[in-house]
């Protein structure tokens, strides 16, 4: 059984029949809608470049070629490891032989009424119906979202207003210079970048920031981050801080495997836990949980990936590979970062951890994914003299 | 075998390249993925079947085994 019906539950469900599991497969899923992509939401659905039709993971043929008992508009409401039962909505209960949890977050909200928020279908199509030519969009939150979303606002010719509370916009996972670069995209075009600004609430004038200041606003999205969707565990027993806790493999309890943006396990590549939001991830993590879940003990496999994520904003493409969190170092390793045409090494403790490049080939970068994956130490990766800037 | 690849889709990643070498490749300019090969040989099953589960597009299909 699988909990969650989207890219990390279905990942594990396909994963689970090509692996030669052919007894019943429950797929369970709160959204009514089949699974589909959620990356092209704050893209070319946003922009309206694309129809709903070209959101689906998978054509119809293709999902029932899986042959599931699939309940979509079924939310889950509890588990129970021992007796291998899960509760959905309707009061049912559904035993198990083994189970995947897969039911990622959903995004933080601020008090007041009235504010977007950019995770579901529904939500992207709300937002666009509001997205006219002058309107006034404020984006709280200038990470990776919101940035996405402003880039898409501007060119439908709204007038956007991005709010963010640290100095430099994702200063905290790029690097203070990188961070800088990328948000000189958004000042290039006019749109207004606020930094170092709280939002408090939201009103119906706008974005109310901490010095009682209101933004004023037609509409408001929020970006601010995102809460895994955990409570329906609260009474399982199943460790819950931040994400399902799993171990390398993935394993949450006996027979309970957790994958996605839900999941938080223990990469032995990095030596550290970590719950990762990328959807390269949730298709990778989801087929190693299936994988683990029917493999005897001693034949699992530990999950050990070099995250990979892109982000698409303006004319930009920004790739990375690798966790850049907690970085100490960070140089220039190619191009040129005033030119927003570069490749970024970082490094951790010694060692080269991630590689972030923007308006590069694509190519480029998947060599340094070989080198993260190999533990390269950081003064073999970045030859001395490289241009570093400093660290966060 | 009959592969699929929705162009337009793709979102350069090249995941596909990674697990299934001798069907895919990227574009030099902006790293879209290029079908190599439209019919692989049954060898390649394993692999072109990573690259759908694997593809953060949903942009690979295979369409007949
Ligand atoms: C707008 C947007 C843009 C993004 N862009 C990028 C990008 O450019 N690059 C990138 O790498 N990543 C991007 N991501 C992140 C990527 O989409 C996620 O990492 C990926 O969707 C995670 O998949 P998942 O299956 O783990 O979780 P989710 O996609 O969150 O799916 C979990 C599913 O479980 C359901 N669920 C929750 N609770 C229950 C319950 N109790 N019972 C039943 N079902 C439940 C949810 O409704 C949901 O359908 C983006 C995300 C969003 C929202
Ligand atoms: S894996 Fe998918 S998105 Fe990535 S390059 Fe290949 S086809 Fe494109």
């Amino acid at each position: 059984m699988v909990v969650g019906a989207s890219a990390a539950g279905l990942a594990a469900a396909e994963t689970l029949r090509r692996e030669g599991y052919d007894g019943t497969l429950t797929l369970v899923g709160d959204e009514p809608h089949p699974p589909y992509d959620r990356p092209p939401l704050s893209k070319q659905i946003l922009s309206g470049e694309w129809s709903t039709q070209q959101l689906p993971l998978r054509p119809y043929t293709d999902l029932d070629a899986l042959d599931l008992d699939l309940r979509l508009g079924a939310a889950a409401t509890g588990l129970d490891v021992p007796d291998r039962t899960v509760r959905l909505a309707d009061g049912s209960r559904m035993p198990y032989d083994g189970l995947i949890l897969a039911t990622g977050v959903r995004p933080r909200r601020l008090p007041g009424k009235g504010a977007h928020v950019l995770r579901t279908l529904d939500d992207a199509l709300a937002l666009r119906d509001r997205l006219m030519p002058g309107s006034r969009l404020v984006v709280v939150g200038a990470g990776f979202l919101g940035a996405e979303a402003a880039a898409v606002a501007w060119k439908l010719g709204c007038e956007v207003t991005l709010l963010e509370p640290a100095p430099v916009p994702l200063a905290h996972a790029v690097g203070t210079e990188v961070g800088r670069v990328l948000s000189q995209a958004h000042l290039d075009r006019g749109v207004e970048l606020r930094c170092g600004v709280t939002v408090t609430e939201v009103t119906e004038e706008g974005a109310r920031l901490a010095d009682g200041e209101v933004v004023e606003a037609d509409e408001i999205l929020l970006a601010i981050g995102s809460l895994p969707n955990t409570e329906w565990l609260a009474d399982s027993g199943l460790a819950v801080g931040d994400g399902v806790v799993c171990d390398q493999y993935c394993e949450a309890a006996d027979g309970v495997y957790a994958a996605g943006d839900v999941a938080r396990w223990d990469n032995p590549l990095f030596g550290v836990p970590m719950r990762i939001e990328h959807r390269t991830n949730a298709a990778e993590q989801g087929m190693a949980a299936a994988r683990n879940l029917l493999a005897a003990p001693e034949a699992r496999k530990p999950f050990a990936p070099v995250p990979y994520f892109w982000s698409d904003q303006y004319n930009m493409k920004i790739q990375a590979y690798g966790y850049l969190r907690g970085h100490d170092e960070v140089a220039v390793v190619e191009g040129d970062l005033a030119e927003r045409r570069f490749v970024a090494a970082y490094g951790t403790g010694e060692r080269l951890t991630g590689a972030l490049s923007v308006g590069m080939s694509p190519k480029a970068i998947r060599a340094w994914r070989q080198a993260i994956a190999g533990g390269t130490p950081w003064e073999e990766a970045v030859p001395a003299g490289t241009p570093a800037t400093e660290a966060a | 075998m009959l592969v699929e690849l929705d162009v337009p889709k793709c979102v350069a990643s090249g995941q596909c390249v990674m697990a299934a070498p001798d069907v895919f490749d990227q574009r030099e300019d902006d790293g879209v993925a290029i079908l190599l090969e439209e019919h692989p040989g049954d060898e390649l099953l394993d692999e072109v079947r990573e690259a759908v589960a694997i593809c953060p597009a949903a942009a690979i299909r295979l369409a007949e085994q």
